[in-house]
């Protein structure tokens, strides 16, 4: 694409760009720091994930600013203003996952009063590893402007709700089996949980580049999580 | 081909009666092929354009790109141009505009025309509202008394002046006597409303009057606006055509030129790329 006529508009473009992505780096600091303070048991790691949300929030408010600022004062149209509009959306997308990963820090040292639930451990890990590689492709898409990319970490949203219902599932089996398992249960399904809201926001990272490139947002989703519907598992009468 | 120079019979278009109008839907003006030369130089290409009735219409783009040169076809005022050449057609109603015998000052009143820079007469406020009708001939008071205060309540400044219509137009403001002229422009009621830059000379409070006596104006009035201001195009228009060398490149709703152009130089044009 041609340069502005005003070449500081440029200027202002590329360094929220640059903040965005920056933003992006300290979220999947935050997440693969999260998982492996949880994984390993580390508290003190766990802390530092809850402490260093703090930037990512101070980032979301400085580009906001920057964005309020420039529509102000640019008054930018047609794929500027997308832009513009869109780095406000991703920014508050990142913020999100920044919260969800200060949420499995907190637990971490709950968490460590009891024993894990056999296979919760990589359970996590493995929605996690995915959410992270998601993260990771759609901040590619994003400074790319790589529209296919975008699409097929739209696509791996649904592998993100399946594994997040399997989990749901096998830790209801968990909690009826060993009521007293009910408690770190819990906290594993609300980690689940995050993690397919994590899913969400990066899967909305990836339609902004699509609103983006194209002007059009994509279609609705269909959803993959059925939490919601799921009832007592078979046998649980008996 | 016309060329302004031959004297053409005189046929007499009736212009609409006072403040009785039509449905607003459909086209208002056709142009069709339309092209424009200054002597040797060619200002218009070919332009093709629907004007939607009781809609307004903005024109955008650079500097000697066509677009003055376009509104001023559409009530001949380039007629009094030297050397003028003109092809093609524009159609107002069902009538070709430059087609012989057309009375064009009959064709004016349907037009009316704002200009840049506030020109009021050198006379009171009424008399400015009025002079339209007394050109026309109307002279029973009530008449212009109605028209005055009807035209000058539609262009959203009776208040302002009700109680000094005798006064000198000149001591008004920049921007009341932009609306003021205006309300002398609405007061013959035309069909059409030209307005070329109306606000480059008014400062920001009086430009957001115009705005919104615009958007008060639209659904009665076709208006047609030629702006410099991009963002007033996309404030208070409906539709919007960007000119480039003498043709038009993109026209379409407004929303559409400004968020999703189709066309990359009209994309250039509303981000701030060209040049």
């Amino acid at each position: 694409m041609k340069p502005h006529t005003n070449t500081a508009f440029d200027h202002d473009l590329q360094e929220l760009q640059t903040a965005v992505l920056r933003m992006g780096g300290l979220v999947e600091a935050a997440i693969s720091k999260a998982t492996k303070a949880f994984v390993t048991r580390d508290q003190d790691l766990a802390h530092t994930v809850v402490t260093g949300d703090k930037q990512i929030d101070a980032l979301e408010t400085e580009i906001n600013s920057a964005v309020v600022r420039m529509l102000a004062l640019r008054q930018p149209a047609a794929s500027d203003l997308h832009q513009v509009v869109s780095v406000m959306k991703v920014a508050g997308d990142l913020e999100r996952l920044g919260d969800y990963a200060k949420n499995l820090g907190k637990r971490v040292p709950v968490l460590n009063q009891s024993d894990l639930v056999e296979g919760a451990g990589a359970a996590v890990k493995g929605l996690s590893t995915l959410v992270q590689s998601m993260l990771k492709d759609v901040l590619d898409a994003y400074v790319r402007n790589d529209l296919e990319l975008a699409k097929a970490v739209l696509d791996k949203d649904r592998e993100v709700d399946q594994m997040t219902n399997a989990m749901f599932r096998e830790l209801l089996t968990h909690m009826m089996e060993d009521p007293r398992s009910i408690t770190v249960c819990m906290h594993l399904l609300f980690i689940a949980k995050n993690f397919e809201r994590m899913g969400d926001h990066v899967t909305e990272i990836g339609e902004q580049i699509i609103f983006v490139e194209t002007g059009e947002q994509p279609a609705p989703r269909q959803k993959g999580e059925s939490t919601s519907m799921i009832t007592d598992p078979p046998g649980a009468d008996a | 081909m016309n060329t302004m120079t031959e004297a053409a019979p005189v046929r007499p278009i009736e212009p609409t009666s006072y403040h009785v109008k039509e449905g607003n839907q459909g086209i208002a003006l056709k142009i069709k092929d339309f092209k424009l030369w200054y002597g040797q130089s060619q200002a218009l290409h070919g332009i093709d354009m629907e004007i939607q009735k009781g809609q307004v219409t903005a024109l955008i783009g650079p500097s000697g790109c066509g677009k003055s040169t376009l509104l001023r076809s559409l009530n001949r005022m380039n007629d009094l141009i030297d050397e003028l050449k003109i092809d093609g057609r524009i159609d107002v109603g069902d009538f070709d505009m430059y087609g012989p015998g057309v009375d064009v000052i009959a064709l004016r009143k349907r037009m009316g025309m704002v200009f840049q820079k506030p020109n009021p007469f050198a006379m009171s406020i009424y008399d400015n509202v009025v002079y339209p009708l007394r050109v026309d001939g109307v002279t029973k008071k009530s008449i212009l008394d109605e028209v005055c205060e009807r035209s000058l309540r539609s262009a959203a400044i009776w208040d302002e002046v009700k109680d000094r219509l005798n006064e000198s137009a000149l001591g008004m403001s920049g921007g009341q006597q932009q609306r003021l002229c205006i309300a002398r422009g609405i007061a013959s009621d035309p069909e059409v409303l030209l307005m070329d830059e109306p606000c480059s000379a008014l400062d920001p409070i009086a430009t957001a009057k115009i705005e919104e006596l615009i958007s008060q104006l639209r659904g009665q009035y076709t208006i047609v606006i030629v702006t410099h201001n991009m963002q007033q195009a996309a404030r208070v228009s409906d539709n919007t055509g960007f000119m480039y060398l003498g043709r038009l490149i993109e026209y379409g709703a407004t929303d559409t030129i400004f968020t999703k152009p189709h066309k990359e130089q009209t994309h250039d044009y509303v981000t701030g790329r060209f040049g």
